[in-house]
């Protein structure tokens, strides 16, 4: 089966889970007066997880003939592309997400910086080092500074 | 009205409510570039600034300028780096960025700036002209109108789906729809499908949603298989319109700008759907051969989107200056500076206050001038970014990714979703389902699901369909740009079949 379907598979999953959750379970806990709506806070939900099936349905059955395109990256061969060095920086991103706070702005951006460079295959340390650090003061400059925005920019420990 | 225009002429030509123009475009299109800054947090932030001058005129020109500036400057990150950081230039990354991977970043800039200002000009002149009546026309719709205008801008999503591909837009569409019911709806006042998490309460973040499905993806893209940004001989080239291409996109521009301008007219409407709307009807009007280029570096379809959205923007002045209703949550931020400021907006202030309804329409000519004098010298400058390098331009460009959802929500839990989000999409992409609708979904599904409520309850049921001839108008038109591409490709395909039979 191509991916497509799997895809479609999966979302309609999806939609029928949303939708027994908007048949069967949401209304619940509905207060007396909002029964007598005409409008329950399922209704829209309810709609949208039929058309959703529905939608689903037509690309799983195959019912839309489409026609095949050739794809800028074939998934099929995934591993003749840079994959670790993509992979490597989703993990980076992750990283940066959870120490943003702890570590603070200005030690976990220009790490993130210079580790994507290196990631990419950088190795001028002298143009990577300066670029990353000029970048995060700048930004973190503009955010705290000038338009205000709290961005804690070092470790608690550092009275950050 | 020649009085009102001399007098709006000469408070906005005196030298600091001009240096206001100019100060609130530079700040808008600076600011503007950063994703996830999107024009209400730069209104907000400049808010302060304003009131504390005390000129309601001075005040009200600066916050325009930032407004139309902002906007600007959205499209520069959209087109640039696929990121768009405001909902209304969505829709110009999607012509935009792949002109600008085709080495044409400097004529699409030069493309959004021109369209832009027409946009933004032509709206300023209908503003001038039709102002009070339009005030009038606004009012005639109520909420199953803009419920029925949702679904034509949903259906206009058929616009963006290849041949025989009508069903995974819809599908996408609909999930998009399906992220926008999660959190506490502003209508219900109860979380729906938060599972606990106290983190969805308020709902998915746009931008972290946007960031997700534009940006993320696209650096993805570039590192699995590197490529050349820039032109063929790493310059950046072709900065310059042919006649051939103003020939062509004069008539978008013409079209856009009336359409985005009623669209922004319509309280609750806005740069967005006039965007998306814009894009959609350009696409479906134009011949088959450019059709097939939508999508793919079309000068028409960076056109449209960009002049609707800026003639949307000036559109959505009718509403707040002549009836004091705020059509957009920008607006709505203005109203609030007006209020602070001693203003009431309303049928009244263009006889009460002369100087401030008619300075600001006066100052939006100046400041789309302004616009496009300052950005057209800095366009090779800015297009520059490509050429950075790609060990470089990477890292930044989640690095702004990131940033921009972020600020948005100030919760790092939106980095983690953005990262999910960003495979998820990437995943779509493989298999060739378009990401645009799913964003558009999100975008019109709290509106939508409002207005329908009220609808629903005001006619207790769906009788509004066919009670109302204007919404039941809007709905037919929906069926017609979902049925007519599958029909149209299944007439293709029984050509083509056809033809190879030896028919």
């Amino acid at each position: 089966m191509a991916l497509d379907r799997w895809i479609a598979l999966v979302l309609l999953g999806v939609c029928l889970a949303y939708g027994y959750a908007a048949w069967f379970t949401m209304d619940g806990n509905l207060a007396p007066f909002m029964q007598r709506n005409p409008i329950w806070p399922s209704t829209f939900p309810k709609v949208l997880s039929v058309l959703g099936m529905i939608a689903a349905l037509i690309i799983l059955l195959g019912i839309e003939k489409s026609e095949p395109k050739t794809a800028d990256i074939d998934y099929r061969r995934l591993t003749d592309y840079h994959l670790g060095q993509a992979l490597l920086l989703l993990g980076l991103m992750v990283v940066y997400a959870l120490c943003l706070r702890p570590v603070g702005f200005l030690i976990s951006t220009s790490a993130f910086l210079i580790l994507g460079s290196f990631i990419l295959g950088e190795r001028k340390w002298h143009t990577m080092l300066p670029v990353a650090l000029i970048a995060t003061i700048s930004v973190w400059y503009l955010i705290q500074e000038v338009l205000g925005i709290y961005m804690r920019p070092l470790p608690g420990i550092f009275g950050g | 009205m020649l009085e009102g225009l001399w007098i709006g002429l000469s408070t906005a030509i005196s030298v600091q409510n001009l240096l206001m123009v100019i100060a609130g475009c530079l700040i808008g299109t600076f600011i503007g570039m950063l994703p996830g800054l999107g024009p209400m947090s730069i209104i907000a932030i400049m808010i302060p600034v304003a009131i504390s001058m005390g000129d309601a005129s001075a005040a009200l020109i600066l916050l325009a300028g930032v407004y139309y500036g902002a906007i600007f400057g959205g499209s520069t990150s959209s087109i640039l780096l696929n990121a768009p950081g405001v909902a209304g230039t969505v829709a110009s990354s999607f012509d935009g960025y792949p002109m600008a991977r085709q080495g044409k970043a400097g004529k699409a800039l030069t493309i959004a700036a021109i369209a832009s200002f027409a946009g933004g000009t032509i709206g300023a002149l209908l503003l001038m002209i039709f102002a009070p009546a339009l005030s009038s026309v606004a009012l005639l719709f109520h909420s199953a109108e803009y419920f029925a205008l949702m679904v034509v801008g949903l259906s206009a999503i058929a616009a963006f789906a290849g041949t025989g591909q009508v069903a995974k837009a819809m599908i996408m569409t609909i999930l998009g729809l399906i992220m926008a019911t999660v959190g506490e709806g502003a209508l219900f006042n109860q979380p729906r499908f938060t599972m606990g998490i106290m983190d969805l309460q308020s709902g998915f973040g746009f931008i972290t949603l946007a960031m997700a499905m534009f940006a993320l993806p696209e650096a993805l893209f570039l590192v699995l298989k590197p490529k050349d940004l820039k032109g063929d001989n790493g310059e950046i080239k072709e900065l310059r319109i042919t006649r051939q291409e103003a020939k062509a996109i004069a008539p978008v521009i013409g079209r856009q700008s009336l359409q985005g301008f009623f669209i922004g007219v319509l309280p609750g409407a806005g740069a967005t759907i006039a965007s998306f709307l814009g894009y959609a009807v350009e696409r479906n009007i134009a011949p088959k051969h450019e059709q097939e280029e939508f999508g793919k570096g079309a000068i028409k379809g960076l056109a449209a989107p960009e002049t609707a959205n800026n003639a949307a923007c000036t559109g959505s002045f009718v509403p707040l200056l002549t009836l004091g209703i705020p059509g957009s949550g920008t607006t709505a931020i203005l109203l609030g500076a007006l209020i602070a400021l001693n203003v009431t907006p309303g049928p009244r202030l263009m006889l009460d206050e002369p100087q401030i309804f008619w300075a600001v329409i006066m100052s939006m000519f100046i400041g789309n001038l302004v616009l496009l004098i300052l950005n057209l010298p800095l366009i090779p400058y800015i297009a520059k970014v490509l050429a950075v390098p790609r060990n470089y331009l990477i890292p930044f460009i989640l690095f702004f990714t990131l940033m921009g959802a972020y600020i948005g929500q100030n919760n790092a839990t939106e980095l983690l979703l953005l990262v999910g989000f960003g495979i998820c999409a990437t995943a779509l992409k493989f298999a060739d389902y378009p990401l645009a609708p799913l964003l558009i979904g999100f975008i019109l599904g709290g509106m939508m699901e409002d207005n329908f409520a009220r609808s629903m309850q005001l006619y207790n049921g769906i009788s509004f369909i066919w009670e109302r001839p204007m919404t039941l108008g809007l709905l037919v038109t929906a069926a017609l740009l979902v049925v007519l591409p599958s029909y149209r490709a299944r007439r293709a395909r029984a050509r083509a079949a056809g033809v190879a039979e030896g028919d």
